[in-house]
């Protein structure tokens, strides 16, 4: 089966202070790390162990600067065998721009599988996969947890809410946004990372595609960012950490829970 | 005066609240712009469903089916397509649930109608929509605007309005059959399945102490155990705990895990994204400790601690073992 990935690098924001920029469009972002989309890790190693089962190839993509290709290494050092960095230039980029760039490199091409992460850490918006199997004429699927794939077609689990999921069959080729816990990612150590320099990386810049103005227009537009209001929530409860035990037990007995 | 499109969710016969609140919000959209609020029902043979639908409606369109009674997102994509082409709806709400995330921007490309996914807010400003999202899992608040189009989509989150019946409206129904040229879909329904359920229930505790990505390694996991245990109390947790299997799913909290209502929740390095907070509308006193002092998660706790969570843990069980 040959597959393709489509990944992300974002930057960690869960325990970062963080700010907004001039322009009020997004987050300062100079001083973050970044990180592989954590969705995107699990969509790796899915395509990784479908490989191993089945046979094929897995290719990476990316659209990003050269600094973003530290992601597409790391697919590699996780048994992907190609990677391909799409390189935007100045565009902006929404989740229409984004899928059908993806998809102008991705149709035509030998493929049963695309995998994509759920979302995105940074926008959360969840749409570019859904997105891309559109522009593709493919079979889709959200939230994915598990996939076992019987010749052209395979028995998927979706994740729906409360605690349920729904199980069906599926045509390939097809779109899969897998959702986080349906493997454990492997570890990637540096010495993997740089055995795995040695494979294909190949880079194209969207202006080499067959693109119309159109197909790169955004069809939403981020107009500003804000902080939530600070005054919003909790009431802070401050001093040495024995103090804080006696208020907490002190807050449990009051709600009636007896300790 | 043109549409605004509710599309009606339901699962194993019921349907689910993200409906009624779609149903809300649309309507508080009317009422300001006098559009005309229609509910699209896809679903299976005498559903039962459109007397609770039609009064929160100007009127329902269904079309029922065998094929449409659970979710098949290529059915629901092709019919809803259709149905854009010939109404032109200003507005197409869908929710930001499993169920719509699996059609709803496919839709949004064949239809070439812009979508805004997981949206919190919605009004209209100069004829246009502009919606309000949460990005970075909750820290920061967004607004966003669309290209100039006919009709927009829009997938709304779960729990964030509360549907008020303030009048009445006459659901007219239309009752349409489903178009003999459909294409045959690439994917087929075979089951629902559920979650295992384990030694314990968590929808049952008077107090949960829960653990979230904070807790960094899983030898960590028994040290707040223990704390649960001196409390009497039950541990539960947030999805990345789960993921990483550190706890059974059945001790998860939240949309995918299990809704729960203890009398005091104890929130340990959990960040708060909305899929977990949505679990624990039902807590009576949230108690949350986290490092990270503008995580999302002290916007809905009674009492916040910023701190180390281990400092906390380690406090606690000397005040009650002393």
């Amino acid at each position: 089966m040959n597959i393709i990935v489509c990944i992300k690098r974002v930057p960690m924001t869960q325990e970062a202070d963080l700010e907004i920029d001039e322009l009020e469009k997004d987050v300062k972002k100079d001083a973050l790390p970044f990180v592989i989309n954590d969705w995107d890790n699990y969509a790796i190693e899915e395509a990784v162990l479908l490989r191993e089962k089945t046979g094929g190839t897995v290719t990476a993509v990316t659209i990003g600067t050269e600094e973003d290709e530290e992601i597409l290494r790391r697919a590699l050092a996780m048994g992907a065998d190609k990677a391909i960095r799409i390189d935007p230039g100045d565009l902006g980029l929404d989740g229409f721009v984004t899928s059908r760039i993806l998809a102008e490199v991705i149709k035509g091409g030998d493929y049963d599988l695309v995998l994509t992460g759920l979302q995105a850490d940074d926008y959360n918006c969840g749409m570019v996969g859904m997105m891309l199997a559109e522009h593709l004429g493919i079979a889709h699927a959200a939230g994915v947890t598990g996939i076992e794939p019987e010749g052209r077609e395979a028995t998927i689990r979706v994740e729906l809410e409360g605690g349920m999921d729904g199980v069906l069959k599926i045509r390939f080729p097809a779109l899969m946004s897998v959702q986080t816990g349906i493997n454990e990612p492997r570890y990637v150590s540096i010495m993997g990372i740089r055995k795995a320099s040695k494979k294909e990386l190949k880079v194209i810049k969207t202006g080499d595609l067959n693109l119309t103005e159109d197909d790169l227009a955004q069809r939403t537009t981020v107009e500003m960012v804000f902080l939530p209001p600070e005054t919003e929530g909790a009431e802070i409860i401050e001093g040495d950490s024995s103090m804080v035990a006696e208020k907490i037990i002190r807050i449990l007995a009051e709600n009636g829970v007896s300790v | 005066m043109a549409d605004i499109f509710v599309v009606v969710e339901h699962r194993k016969g019921e349907v689910r609240d993200i409906t009624f609140e779609m149903l809300f919000k649309a309507s508080e959209l009317c009422k300001e712009s006098s559009h005309n609020l229609t509910a699209i029902l896809l679903g299976g043979r005498d559903s039962a469903f459109l007397d609770d639908i039609a009064p929160w409606a100007d009127r329902v369109i269904t079309l029922e089916d065998e094929r449409l009674e659970n979710y098949n997102p290529d059915l629901y994509k092709e019919i809803l397509h259709r149905l854009i082409q010939k109404h032109h709806p200003f507005l197409t709400f869908i929710g930001h649930t499993s169920f719509g995330m699996g059609f709803a921007p496919a839709l949004s490309v064949k239809s070439g109608y812009p979508i805004a996914t997981d949206c919190i807010d919605i009004l209209i400003d100069n004829g246009r929509p502009m919606v309000t999202r949460q990005i970075y899992n909750g820290k920061v608040f967004s607004k966003d605007s669309f290209r100039e189009s006919e009709g927009y989509i829009i997938t709304l989150r779960q729990a964030v309005c509360t549907p008020e019946k303030t009048e009445e409206r006459r659901g007219e129904v239309f009752k349409s059959e489903l178009p003999p040229d459909l294409p045959e879909p690439r994917q087929e329904f075979m089951e629902f399945v559920e979650a295992g359920a384990g030694e314990v229930d968590i929808s049952q505790a008077d107090l949960l102490v829960s653990i979230g990505r904070g807790i960094g390694e899983e030898e960590n996991v028994a040290t707040v155990k223990e704390l649960a245990d001196l409390l009497g109390g039950v541990i539960s947790c947030s999805r990345p705990v789960v993921d990483k299997n550190w706890l059974p799913s059945y001790h998860q909290v939240g949309t995918s895990g299990k809704s729960v209502k203890p009398k005091v929740y104890l929130a340990l390095g959990i960040s708060g994204a909305f899929q977990h907070v949505a679990g624990i509308a039902g807590a009576g006193t949230v108690i949350a400790v986290n490092k990270d002092k503008k995580a999302p998660i002290f916007r809905v706790s009674d009492y916040g601690i910023v701190d180390d969570l281990f400092k906390v843990v380690e406090a606690l069980k000397v005040k009650l073992s002393g």
